[in-house]
């Protein structure tokens, strides 16, 4: 009897953590009312959370626009903190097998789950980033974003506003869009003067806000006065500068209101540019072998200055030109 | 570039890195050091931190009342204590899983919670730098030791007050009795639930504040799994620190001094790869375990259920 006790006390309890983790927030109900035509249904399968104001976010706030735009003729599903990549692929799969039109796995470590679940749903479209392999099936688009450009943009303001002529990076594991994006930084800061010292931290996790903290301290202790990085661990490192007095460079999301003294700028994704995209190669029959890239060009990145900081016109002019320049190609962003 | 760590600046930014670093460590690893002594391995360390930590940001935000927030947070790991002692001293369930099970809860829960009621990532004010008078005046040394936040100072207070608890009262010789040998505690009357229920109930309080040191006094944000894996490196530390309380904090300083030396080595540009720094804590941690010759013996009843006979 109390074997059985236990046994049915532990189950209980372990039903109810998964409850809790597997919840989907945004699943939205089916339009109602005089409807003829049927919805168009997305879902969105993503490692951390929606308000991570950081990867995650980007896509939920694309998701938010769209069903803006299009009311009752979306539906759409999100399965957040799908942090374990087996669950992902069982999420992916599941939506797939629910009818779901359109199935996005918003993680590049997704892409072997993609690869093994696309050719068993040969109706449905499998959208996955960030990356640009497609694997050569026909139902999978794959996209990405330019994160070096916006990076780029926003070394150029971090190269003119510094005086210490030392800027610090902290980075969570250097690979993807991370790396791109430091990348990208670290060229525009060089573009202003190249005697600027970027001083690039990988911290190796993308959720040790601790860690973050300190490190953004040490950059701070070396005498960086300006600082920037990426994932959603950096809100650590926001704090580190506001507490200091300093300037930060934000990506991903919007983080100009976490911090708007300290939030110069950031680097905001829209999806829904490249969203829209393959929802009309969808209504126009079109399953997949597209790769998208998200570019200040196509808007599907945007660089946004936060009001509160005062920036001079040279400042101002300079984004401008710089941004022009990467639109028609004079400025070419070099690799390292 | 090897030379230049061994600047002034590089040396305190160590130091007092690895003092803030360190804190969260010794209120949870102290915690969970009274529940092993005990008999009990609670590895839900990590999920009571994390509900900690959220508790003790919401209750902030909401009353900007730090203690408060503190109060709520040693409540919340209470709890999940008071669960944890229930499950596997009543239920005798196998404390692995158990725990594995209240991290999963905790996990799960802030992140719920912190969607439903938060919503986006915000700052809170939390508890501020206190310069220790006259000491935080010293130079160097008041820098290094003596400008803290309040709960910095209380985690290395709370090292000599376990070592004397646990060893210098009646409190601390009853748990050490159930954890080496529970049937003959029993014999002698001492309650042997009664303690595993107080030391796991304490663990779970030191949780929250640990949780609650990083939410509130040491980053004052509040952001998904941000104790990423520090509840499981704690109890990796009561090992380490071989379940006694200085023990805790020499591996729990050292873990986190060469965490704050790694970070150094990547701003000052050493040329070793980023991965490779990074792994630098873990991998001193390992070796110091296998080679450290006083070999700790842990509670011989750590993890055995109690089941009184006849």
């Amino acid at each position: 009897m109390k074997k059985v006790f236990t046994l049915v006390s532990v189950l209980l309890v372990v039903a109810m953590f998964l409850g809790a983790c597997a919840q989907t927030p945004e699943a939205e109900s089916p339009a109602t009312g005089g409807e003829t035509s049927e919805p168009l249904r997305i879902a969105v399968v993503s490692p951390s959370s929606i308000n991570d104001l950081a990867f995650t976010q980007s896509i939920s706030d694309a998701l938010i626009v769209l069903k803006a735009e299009m009311g009752d003729d979306l539906e759409y599903a999100f399965t957040e903190n799908m942090f374990v990549v087996d669950d992902a692929a069982a999420a992916i799969r599941d939506y797939a097998t629910k009818g779901y039109d359109i199935v996005i796995a918003h993680g590049s470590q997704y892409g072997s789950s993609v690869q093994e679940i696309a050719p068993d749903f040969p109706e449905t479209v499998f959208a996955w980033g960030t990356t640009v392999d497609t694997f050569g099936l026909p139902n999978v688009h794959a996209y990405e974003a330019a994160s070096d450009q916006g990076g780029y943009v926003n070394g150029v303001m971090a190269g003119m506003l510094t005086k210490s002529k030392i800027i610090g990076v902290v980075g969570p594991i250097e690979t993807g869009d991370a790396k791109l994006y430091v990348d990208g930084f670290v060229a525009g800061v060089k573009s202003v003067d190249p005697s600027i010292d970027v001083r690039v931290t990988y911290i190796g996790s993308f959720s040790d806000v601790a860690l973050a903290a300190e490190a953004a301290t040490t950059h701070i202790a070396a005498g960086a006065d300006i600082l920037t990085g990426s994932a959603q661990m950096v809100v650590g490192a926001i704090g580190k500068a506001e507490e200091a007095g300093l300037y930060w460079f934000g990506t991903q999301a919007n983080q100009n209101a976490f911090a708007p003294k300290t939030v110069v700028a950031s680097q905001v994704y829209h999806w829904e540019v490249i969203l829209r995209e393959i929802i009309s190669l969808h209504a126009a029959g079109i399953m997949g072998g597209h790769t998208f890239s998200a570019t200040l060009q196509n808007g599907g990145q945007v660089i946004t200055i936060n009001p509160e900081i005062e920036l001079s016109e040279e400042i101002k002019t300079k984004v401008e030109e710089v941004i022009a320049g990467i639109n028609d190609g004079s400025i070419v962003i070099p690799k390292p | 570039m090897i030379s230049d760590l061994l600047s002034a600046t590089v040396i305190i930014g160590i130091i007092s890195s690895g003092i803030r670093l360190t804190t969260p460590y010794l209120f949870a690893s102290i915690g969970e050091m009274f529940g092993q002594r005990s008999g009990v391995l609670n590895l839900g360390v990590e999920g009571q931190m994390l509900l900690g930590s959220f508790v003790a940001f919401y209750v902030t935000l909401k009353t900007s009342n730090l203690w408060l927030g503190l109060l709520a947070a040693m409540g919340v790991g209470a709890l999940m204590g008071l669960a944890m002692a229930f499950v596997t001293v009543n239920l005798h369930a196998t404390q692995g899983i158990s725990g594995i099970g209240f991290y999963l809860f905790g996990m799960g829960m802030s992140n719920l919670l912190f969607q439903k009621l938060v919503g986006t990532v915000e700052g809170v004010r939390g508890f501020q730098k206190i310069s220790v008078p006259l000491l935080g005046k010293i130079p160097v040394i008041g820098e290094i030791f003596f400008n803290h936040n309040a709960l910095v100072y209380l985690a290395f207070l709370l090292v000599p007050v376990a070592w004397f608890v646990l060893n210098k009262t009646t409190l601390g010789l009853k748990i050490r009795a159930v954890g080496e040998n529970p049937e003959a505690a029993d014999s002698l009357g001492v309650s042997v639930a009664g303690i595993r229920y107080l030391t796991v109930i304490m663990g779970g309080v030191f949780s929250g504040i640990a949780g609650a040191s990083l939410s509130v006094a040491l980053l004052n944000v509040f952001q998904q799994n941000m104790t990423a894996g520090q509840g499981f490196i704690a109890v990796a530390l009561v090992y380490f620190g071989s379940w006694k309380p200085f023990g805790i904090l020499g591996g729990a300083l050292l873990f986190s001094m060469v965490n704050a030396l790694q970070l150094w080595i990547q701003v000052l540009g050493i040329p070793i790869p980023a991965e490779l720094a990074v792994m630098m804590p873990y991998i001193l941690t390992l070796l110091v375990l296998t080679l450290s010759v006083s070999k700790g013996r842990g509670p011989s009843a750590l993890t055995k259920v109690f089941e009184r006979e006849g």
